[in-house]
C-alpha cells in the first residue's frame, strides 16, 4: 500500500527561500477582473481573453500590429511642445512635458510614421494615452498636419487612430486652434480625393472628438471605447441625473450613426486593407519599387 | 444706476449722489445741471482710472455684463434690413445659434452668431448661448448658401461653450463643430468672425474659423473657461483669477499671441456702456474688412486662410534644442 506512504518529500523548499512572483507577469482585466499572464494578454494584441475588454495601448502596439513586420519610417519624431504662455498650475508646464516624457518614453502624445497595410502604403498617426491623458497641444496638431501634408505629397491614405481626453488645457488657445489646423488640412486631403480612415479607441473625446476623430471618410471604433464631446462626468453634472447604460461608447455611436463599423483590434488589420483595396487609391500610384527604400526603416518596439 | 461689477464699486456713490440730483432737479425747484455735469465728468474719470489696466478676470467680468449687447443687438444696431433663417433642415432650430441675410450699408451678407438671453426666461429659451448640434448645422448650412450666392460671411462668437447634454451627444456635437471647421477652412468667400463676449473652446471655434478673427477690446477666446480650468488644475472654483491669467484669454494676448487678427477698440466702461458707438465701430471695421477681402481671389482667400491656422502651434525640435 505504498501509496499511502509518502515516498518522497513533499514540497521541498522552505518558506523563507521561495521566490515571490516578479511583478508585470500577470494582467488583470479592469472590466471582468480575470488575471491573464501578460504573455498571453500580448499575444491577444492586449484584448482581454476572457471578456474581449480592448486594454489601452500606444503607437509602438498599434505600429507593430497594423504595419507589415511591424515596419514602419517615423515622421518629425524629435518635435516637443514649446511653453507659449509660461503656464504654471501645480508645476510648470515644461517640468510636466519633461516627467511625462520620461515616464512615457515618448516626446509627445502623438507618433507619426509611414508604412504599408499588407502592401498598401499608408500615412498613419497614433495617438498616446500615456503622454498627459492624449491631450492636444501644438506638436500633435503640427505632426498630424505634417502627416496629413505627407499623404498630400505621396498621394497615400491617411489614418488616425484617436485615443485623448481632448485639448491640452496648458497651451489655451493653442491647443484649441489645432483643431482648426487639423481640420483645416483634412480638407485638402478631402480635396485630393485621397481617403481619410479614423479609428476612434477609448477614449476619445473634447476637441479631438470635435475635430479629426469625427471627419473620417469612415470612422471605425474599437468595441466599448468611450467616445464623445463632453465627457460623462460633465454631462451628469449638467443634467442631474445618471447616464443611461452604455451612452457614449462604441454601440451607442454607431446606432446613432456617427461611426460606420466597430471593428476588433485583431480584425482591423484586414479591415483596412480591404477598405483601402476597394477604394483603390493604390492602384492610381506607381508600384512601390521591388528593392529596398532607402529611408530608414524602424523595427517597432513593444515594451 | 446701471449694473455695477465688483471692481466697479467705486462708482457705486457717485451714482447715487447723481441719481438724487437728478431726482431734485426733475421736481423743478433747483437747477442741478452744474453738479450732475460734474459727477457725470467724476465718474466718466473714475471709470477712466478702472478701466486703465483690466486684468483678465475683469475683462471676463466684463464680456458677461448682463447688459452687454448680444448677437440680435448688434444685427439691430448694424444691418438696415435683417431677414433670419431658421432650422439646420434635420431636426430642430437652435435658438442659441441665429442667423440670416443681411444688409450692411447696403453691403449684403450673411450673419451668424450665438445667441444668449437677457432675462430667466429668456436664458432658458436660448440655452445660455450653448448651442447644440443642431446650431452648428444651420450656421454651415447658412454658411454654404452664402457661398452660392457669392456673399461675405460674418459670425458673432458668444458661448460659455456648446451644450453638454444627453441629446447633443446623441446627435453628435463632435462631429457638428469638427464638420463646420472643415468646411469653414475651404468655403469659397470671405469670412469674418468676431469674438463680441465669451469665446469659450470647440463652442466658439464652431463658428470661427476665417480670413479674419477679431476681438472686441474686453473678451476672452480660450479653449476652457477660467472656471473649469480652475476646478480641473486646482479642484475648486477659487483660483478663477489665476487661472484667467494663465491662459492668456484676453484680446490683447491672444493679438499678442498672433491667435487673432485684431482687437477692436470698445467704448470706455465697456460695449454696453454706449452700445450705438460700439455698434457703429464695429460696422466700419466689418466694411473695412469686407472690402480688403473682396479684393482677393478665392484661391488666394482659401490659401490664405489654411495657412494662418497652419502656423499657429508653439514647438520645437529637440536635436536643434540641444544644439542652441
Amino acid at each position: 500500500m505504498s501509496w499511502f506512504k509518502r515516498v518522497k518529500e513533499g514540497i521541498l523548499t522552505k518558506t523563507q527561500d521561495k521566490k515571490p512572483t516578479p511583478d508585470g507577469l500577470w494582467y488583470k482585466c479592469p472590466e471582468c477582473k480575470t488575471p491573464t499572464s501578460t504573455k498571453e494578454f500580448e499575444t491577444n494584441l492586449w484584448v482581454c481573453p476572457d471578456c474581449g475588454h480592448h486594454g489601452k495601448i500606444g503607437s509602438a502596439e498599434y505600429f507593430s500590429i497594423l504595419f507589415d513586420d511591424g515596419k514602419f519610417k517615423e515622421l518629425d519624431a524629435d518635435l516637443i511642445s514649446g511653453d507659449p504662455l509660461k503656464f504654471v498650475d501645480t508645476k510648470p508646464y515644461p517640468d510636466r512635458v519633461l516627467a511625462s516624457a520620461k515616464k512615457s518614453g515618448l516626446h509627445d502624445a502623438v507618433r507619426t510614421a509611414t508604412g504599408r497595410i499588407n502592401g498598401l502604403k499608408v500615412s498613419m498617426a497614433v495617438m498616446d494615452f500615456s503622454f498627459i491623458g492624449g491631450s492636444m497641444g501644438s506638436v500633435v496638431g503640427e505632426k498630424i498636419a505634417r502627416a496629413i501634408d505627407v499623404a498630400l505629397e505621396q498621394k497615400l491614405p491617411m489614418i488616425i487612430i484617436s485615443k485623448s481626453g481632448g485639448a491640452r488645457m496648458m497651451e489655451a488657445a493653442f491647443s484649441l486652434m489645432q483643431m482648426a489646423k487639423t481640420s483645416a488640412k483634412l480638407a485638402l486631403l478631402s480635396k485630393a480625393k485621397l481617403p481619410y480612415i479614423s479609428i476612434l479607441t477609448d477614449p476619445t473625446t473634447g476637441g479631438v472628438t470635435a475635430s479629426f476623430a469625427m471627419l473620417g471618410d469612415i470612422n471605425i471604433a474599437e468595441p466599448n471605447a468611450l467616445i464623445g464631446f463632453a465627457g460623462p462626468r460633465v454631462i451628469k453634472e449638467t443634467i442631474g441625473k445618471d447616464l443611461p447604460e452604455g451612452f457614449q461608447r462604441s454601440e451607442f455611436l454607431l446606432e446613432h450613426g456617427f461611426v460606420d463599423m466597430i471593428v476588433e483590434r485583431k480584425d482591423m488589420k484586414d479591415k483596412l486593407h480591404e477598405v483601402l483595396n476597394i477604394i483603390g487609391v493604390h492602384k492610381r500610384e506607381t508600384p512601390a519599387p521591388k528593392t529596398k527604400p532607402k529611408a530608414k526603416t524602424q523595427k517597432a518596439s513593444t515594451k | 444706476m446701471p449694473v455695477l461689477l465688483d471692481f466697479e464699486k467705486p462708482l457705486e456713490e457717485l451714482y447715487e449722489q447723481l441719481e438724487k440730483a437728478q431726482a431734485t432737479h426733475d421736481k423743478g425747484k433747483v437747477d442741478m445741471s452744474d453738479t450732475i455735469s460734474q459727477l457725470e465728468k467724476k465718474i466718466q474719470g473714475v471709470r477712466k482710472d478702472l478701466y486703465k489696466d483690466l486684468t483678465g478676470w475683469q475683462k471676463v467680468q466684463i464680456s458677461r455684463h448682463p447688459d452687454r449687447p448680444y448677437t440680435l443687438d448688434y444685427i439691430a444696431g448694424m444691418c438696415k434690413s435683417f431677414v433670419e433663417l431658421h432650422g439646420d433642415r434635420n431636426v430642430k432650430d437652435d435658438k442659441a445659434m441665429v442667423g440670416g441675410l443681411a444688409s450692411i450699408d447696403g453691403q449684403a451678407v450673411m450673419i451668424i452668431g450665438h445667441q444668449k438671453g437677457r432675462n430667466t426666461k429668456q436664458r432658458q429659451y436660448r440655452n445660455f448661448g450653448m448651442a447644440n448640434p443642431e446650431g452648428y448645422r444651420k450656421a454651415l448650412r447658412l454658411m454654404k448658401m452664402a457661398e452660392k450666392f457669392n456673399l461675405p460671411v460674418v459670425t458673432l462668437i458668444d458661448t460659455p461653450g456648446a451644450s453638454p447634454g444627453l441629446e447633443a451627444e446623441e446627435r453628435g456635437q463632435g462631429e457638428a463643430i469638427a464638420k463646420n471647421l472643415l468646411e469653414m477652412a475651404v468655403l469659397e468667400v470671405p469670412i469674418i468672425c468676431i469674438v463680441i463676449g465669451e469665446g469659450a473652446s470647440g463652442g466658439a471655434l464652431g463658428i470661427g474659423v476665417g480670413d479674419r478673427v477679431a476681438m472686441l477690446e474686453n473678451t476672452w477666446y480660450s479653449v476652457i473657461s477660467p472656471e473649469s480650468c480652475s476646478s480641473i488644475l486646482w479642484r475648486s472654483w477659487d483660483y478663477k483669477e489665476k487661472a484667467a491669467d494663465a491662459l492668456k484669454l484676453t484680446a490683447s494676448d491672444m493679438h499678442e499671441n498672433g491667435l487673432v487678427d485684431l482687437v477692436i477698440r470698445e467704448p470706455l466702461g465697456g460695449a454696453h456702456n454706449n452700445p450705438e458707438a460700439m455698434y457703429k465701430s464695429l460696422k466700419l471695421e466689418i466694411k473695412r474688412m469686407i472690402k480688403e477681402l473682396s479684393e482677393m481671389s478665392t484661391k488666394r482667400l482659401i490659401d490664405q486662410r489654411i495657412k494662418k491656422f497652419s502656423n499657429m502651434g508653439a514647438y520645437a525640435d529637440v536635436e536643434e534644442e540641444i544644439a542652441k
